[in-house]
C-alpha cells in the first residue's frame, strides 16, 4: 500500500514520541482534543496514548458523526421505513445508532423496513432509478467531508427527474460545533477550559480550507494543527500543539499539507452552496441545539427534500439519564467517569451515541484502551491491599 | 402401441429450474436425486439407498460429530462456492479436534426457480471437494421451498470422525506460556466475497482460501513426540483471528499478546481492507487454522506446518499469558499498545 505504509512507520513514530518527550515541559498539562473520530480511531488503533509522556492527555471530540446524530433525527428515518414504506439507504454506521423504543435502524430492518446500507450517496439514487415504482431516501449524516456527494446526487437527481428519490439531510458543520464546545456552560463556570490545543479535522480541512479556523484560534486563544488521519500525522501534529503551547502561540498550522490548503476545495464548496443553505439552529446528540451548526436543502431542491415531501416534523428525544454522551462529547468526561460505560452499555448494546461507532470516544476506549484503565485499578487494588496489610 | 417401460425424459440441467415437486418425494424427486446427487456423490454407503447410512464402527478412538449450515450470498466467489465451502467448512470443524473426518452428511434447501445448472455445478463442486478430501458424503436430504422463502440454496453439513483415544485438544486447554501460530495470510474469503455483492464493484485478484484443513492437521499431530503439547486448534472462521482469540481465550480464562507485525496478510487483502474500512483482524477465512502449543514444540510445529501445502506461510504471532480479564491485546506495528476485542454487530453479511 504505497503511501499508506510510509504514514505508518514505527520507527518514524518513536523518533517523534521521543522529540514530543524531550519537548514537554515538567508540571505542564497538556490537554489536546482531536475534533474528528478518525483522529479517535487512529490513536486508539495504533495505540498512540501508550506513546505520550503522562502529561500529554487526548480528548476525544464530538467528530463522529453517527455520534452526533440525535435521537429524533434517527426517528424521524425509522418512520420513513416503517410507516412510510420507502427504501431508506443510509451508511453502515448509522444502522446501529440507538433511537427511540429500543429501536435502531438495524431493529427497524429486522421488523420488515426496507433499510439498505450503501457505500455511497450515488448508489442510493441508482437504486431508486432501478425502483421507479418505489420511494427511495438517502438518510444523508456526516460532517463537511460527506455533504459535497449527497450535493452531487441531489443536483444529479433534478437533472434526470427522477421524482421517487429523496434526501433527509442531517449533514452538519464542523467549525460551528468547535466554537460552541469552547463557549459552553461548563467553560463559563470553570473560567477556564481544560484544553489547551486542538488537532484539527483532516477531511473536513480538505473540504472547506484551513482558513475557517483561523477565527477562534484567534478569539480562544487556542493553537489548531489540521492534522492528517495515519498515525504518524497524528504524531506530527501533536508535537506540533507542544510546541505551539510552548512557545505560547494560538495559530493554526498545517500538518496535512500534503492535501489541505488554506481556502479547500472550491468546486465542493460551489456545489455544497449550490444545493444547501444554513439551518438558523441544529440539535447535536451530547451538545444540544447548536446556532448556524448544519445545512438544509434549499428551495430549489425542495422536490428531493424528504423533510419537505413527507411533512417531517423533528422532535427533540432526551438521552438516557444516566448517560453522560453529552458531557464525554465536550469533553469534560471521559467514558469511564460514565457509570453506564461497560455494563449496561457496550458496542453490542450501545445505550449512547459515543458507544456506536469504533470512531466514538467510548466504543474506542471500550474496544481498544479499556485494559489499560482495568490494569490501573487492579494495581490501585493491590497497592490498597498492601496498604491494609 | 408401445411405449417403453419407466421410460423418463432426463432432467434438463441446462435450461430447466427447480420446481415444488423436487422437493415434494414424489417421482420427481427421486428423479433429481438419482440423475444428480447419486450420481455425483457416488459411494458405496450412499449406494445403499436407505434413508440413513450404514457405517463400520471405528475400532478406537473418540466419535467426533460437526454440523454447519451454509447460508453465503453470492453463492459462487472467487475461488470457490457455496458448494466446496459446505464440505471445508465441516470436514474442517471435525479436524480442529484433531480428529480424522470419515463421513459427511448433506442438507440442501432449494428456493423454487433456482436454476439446475446452478444445482449441478455446486453438487459437482461439493462432490470434488469431498473427493479429494476423501470423505465420501454417505446420506443427504433435499427440500424446496416456495419463491422467496429461500436465497437460491442453503446446504447443511453434518461431519463425523474419529478422534486417537487420549488426544485433548480443545479451547478449554489453552495455558500461560503457549505460543500462538496461524497457518498462512488471513482474510482472503471474507475479502473474495465482499468484491463481489452488488453494491461494491471493484475488481479484484482475492480468492477465496477455502480448502480441507484435516491433512494439515494431521501432519502436524504426526511432527509431535507427544500429541499432548499441541493444545488447542481451531479455524477463524466468522469474525477472523480477532473473535477466535477472544473465544479461546474467554473459554480457557488467559490472556494473549500478539504481534501486528508478524500476522501475514496479503497486501491486496490488506489495501481492500482499507478501501472498505475493515480490519483484516475480523475478516473471516476458510482454509486457515490457529494452533495454540507449549513453547518447547512451537518450532517444531511450525516447521511441520510449513512443509504442508496448506500451511507454507505458517507464523508464530503471539503468546498466552495469564489475565483474569481474558484480554487479547496487540502490539502494534506503530509501537503501541491496543486490545483486540469481539467483533461487535456484523461486519460483512452471510459470508459463508
Amino acid at each position: 500500500m504505497k503511501y499508506i505504509t510510509e504514514f505508518r512507520d514505527g520507527q518514524q513514530a518513536r523518533h517523534i514520541a521521543a522529540n514530543i518527550a524531550a519537548e514537554v515541559r515538567p508540571g505542564t498539562a497538556y490537554n489536546f482534543m482531536e475534533f474528528c473520530g478518525g483522529h479517535t480511531h487512529a490513536i486508539s488503533r495504533y495505540g498512540i496514548a501508550d506513546m505520550l509522556p503522562p502529561n500529554v492527555r487526548m480528548i476525544h471530540g464530538p467528530g463522529c458523526p453517527v455520534c452526533v446524530l440525535p435521537i429524533g433525527r434517527v426517528d424521524l428515518a425509522i418512520s420513513l421505513a416503517l410507516d412510510r414504506g420507502v427504501i431508506l439507504c443510509t451508511y453502515g454506521d448509522t444502522m446501529r445508532v440507538p433511537a427511540s423504543d429500543g429501536l435502531s435502524l438495524i431493529k427497524a430492518k429486522a421488523r420488515g423496513a426496507d433499510i439498505r446500507m450503501v457505500y455511497s450517496a450515488s448508489d442510493a439514487l441508482k437504486l431508486a432509478e432501478q425502483h421507479p415504482e418505489r420511494e427511495v431516501v438517502f438518510f444523508a449524516i456526516g460532517f463537511e467531508t460527506t455533504t459535497p456527494p449527497t450535493a452531487l446526487v441531489l443536483r444529479d437527481a433534478k437533472a434526470r427527474g427522477v421524482a421517487n428519490f429523496s434526501v433527509l439531510c442531517c449533514h452538519v458543520l464542523t467549525p460551528a460545533a468547535i466554537t460552541h464546545i469552547l463557549a459552553s456552560a461548563e467553560a463559563r463556570q470553570i473560567g477556564s477550559i481544560p484544553i489547551d490545543g486542538f488537532i484539527g479535522p483532516a477531511h473536513v480541512s480538505i473540504v472547506i480550507g484551513s482558513q475557517p479556523y483561523v477565527h477562534f484560534a484567534q478569539t480562544y486563544r487556542k493553537p489548531v494543527v489540521i492534522t492528517g488521519f495515519e498515525p504518524l500525522d497524528v504524531m506530527q501534529g501533536i508535537l506540533m500543539l507542544v510546541r505551539q503551547v510552548n512557545s505560547g502561540r494560538a495559530e493554526v498550522e498545517n500538518e496535512f499539507s500534503r492535501v489541505v490548503t488554506a481556502t479547500g476545495n472550491q468546486a465542493a464548496q460551489k456545489i455544497m452552496a449550490e444545493v444547501f443553505e444554513l439551518r438558523e439552529s441544529f440539535e447535536w446528540r451530547g451538545l444540544g441545539q447548536v446556532p448556524t451548526s448544519a445545512l438544509k436543502i434549499r428551495p430549489e431542491f425542495a422536490a428531493w427534500d424528504a423533510e419537505r415531501k413527507f411533512d417531517l416534523h423533528y422532535a427533540s428525544v432526551p438521552d438516557h439519564k444516566q448517560c453522560e454522551c453529552g458531557a464525554i462529547l465536550r469533553g469534560v468526561k471521559r467514558p469511564a467517569d460514565c457509570k453506564l460505560f461497560g455494563t449496561v452499555c457496550t458496542p453490542e448494546s450501545p445505550m449512547g451515541s459515543c458507544m456506536v461507532s469504533n470512531e466514538g470516544a467510548c466504543a474506542a476506549h471500550y474496544s481498544y484502551g479499556r485494559f489499560r484503565a482495568v490494569a490501573e485499578s487492579d494495581s490501585a487494588q493491590v497497592a490498597t491491599q498492601k496498604i491494609a496489610k | 402401441m408401445s411405449s417403453q417401460k419407466n421410460y423418463l425424459r432426463p432432467i434438463d440441467f441446462k435450461h430447466g429450474h427447480i420446481d415444488m415437486t423436487h422437493g415434494a418425494g414424489g417421482r420427481a424427486s427421486a428423479q433429481l436425486i438419482d440423475e444428480l446427487f447419486a450420481r455425483t456423490f457416488d459411494n458405496d454407503y450412499l449406494r445403499q439407498g436407505h434413508d440413513s447410512a450404514l457405517l463400520p464402527f471405528p475400532s478406537q478412538g473418540r466419535l467426533v460429530m460437526a454440523t454447519d449450515g451454509h447460508v453465503i450470498s453470492p453463492l459462487f466467489f472467487p475461488g470457490g462456492d457455496i458448494g466446496c465451502l459446505s464440505v471445508h467448512g465441516t470436514v474442517n470443524d471435525v479436524a480442529m479436534s484433531g480428529a480424522q473426518p470419515l463421513y459427511l452428511a448433506a442438507s440442501f434447501i432449494i428456493e423454487e426457480g433456482f436454476p439446475l445448472a446452478d444445482l449441478k455445478r455446486i453438487v459437482e463442486s461439493m462432490a470434488a471437494a469431498a473427493r479429494e478430501a476423501g470423505v465420501p458424503i454417505v446420506t443427504g436430504d433435499t427440500k424446496v421451498v416456495e419463491k422467496g422463502k429461500g436465497d437460491g440454496v442453503f446446504i447443511s453439513t453434518t461431519g463425523v470422525g474419529v478422534a486417537p483415544p487420549g488426544l485433548c485438544i480443545d479451547g478449554r486447554q489453552a495455558k500461560a506460556g503457549d505460543v500462538i501460530l496461524v497457518s498462512g495470510t488471513l482474510g482472503e474469503h471474507g475479502v473474495a466475497v465482499m468484491s463481489l455483492r452488488e453494491s461494491l464493484e471493484f475488481e479484484t485478484a482475492i480468492a477465496s482460501d477455502t480448502a480441507a484443513l484435516h491433512t494439515l492437521v494431521q501432519a502436524m499431530l504426526n511432527a509431535l513426540p507427544d500429541p499432548h503439547t499441541l493444545h488447542v486448534l481451531r479455524d477463524p472462521t466468522r469474525g477472523g483471528l480477532a473473535t477466535t482469540l477472544n473465544e479461546i481465550a474467554r473459554q480457557s480464562g488467559v490472556g494473549m499478546v500478539i504481534e501486528e507485525a508478524a500476522i501475514p496478510v496479503l497486501p491486496q487483502v490488506e489495501a481492500a481492507c482499507e478501501l472498505l474500512g475493515l480490519d483484516p483482524l475480523y475478516v473471516a477465512n476458510e482454509g486457515k487454522l490457529i494452533a495454540l502449543c507449549a513453547p518447547e514444540v512451537a518450532d517444531t510445529l511450525l516447521a511441520a506446518m510449513r512443509a504442508h501445502p496448506l500451511g507454507l506461510g505458517a507464523q508464530r504471532i503471539g503468546t498466552v499469558i495469564q489475565d483474569s480479564h481474558c484480554f487479547v491485546q496487540m502490539a502494534t506495528k506503530f509501537g503501541g499498545r491496543r486490545v483486540v476485542d469481539w467483533l461487535s454487530g456484523e461486519q460483512l453479511p452471510r459470508i459463508c
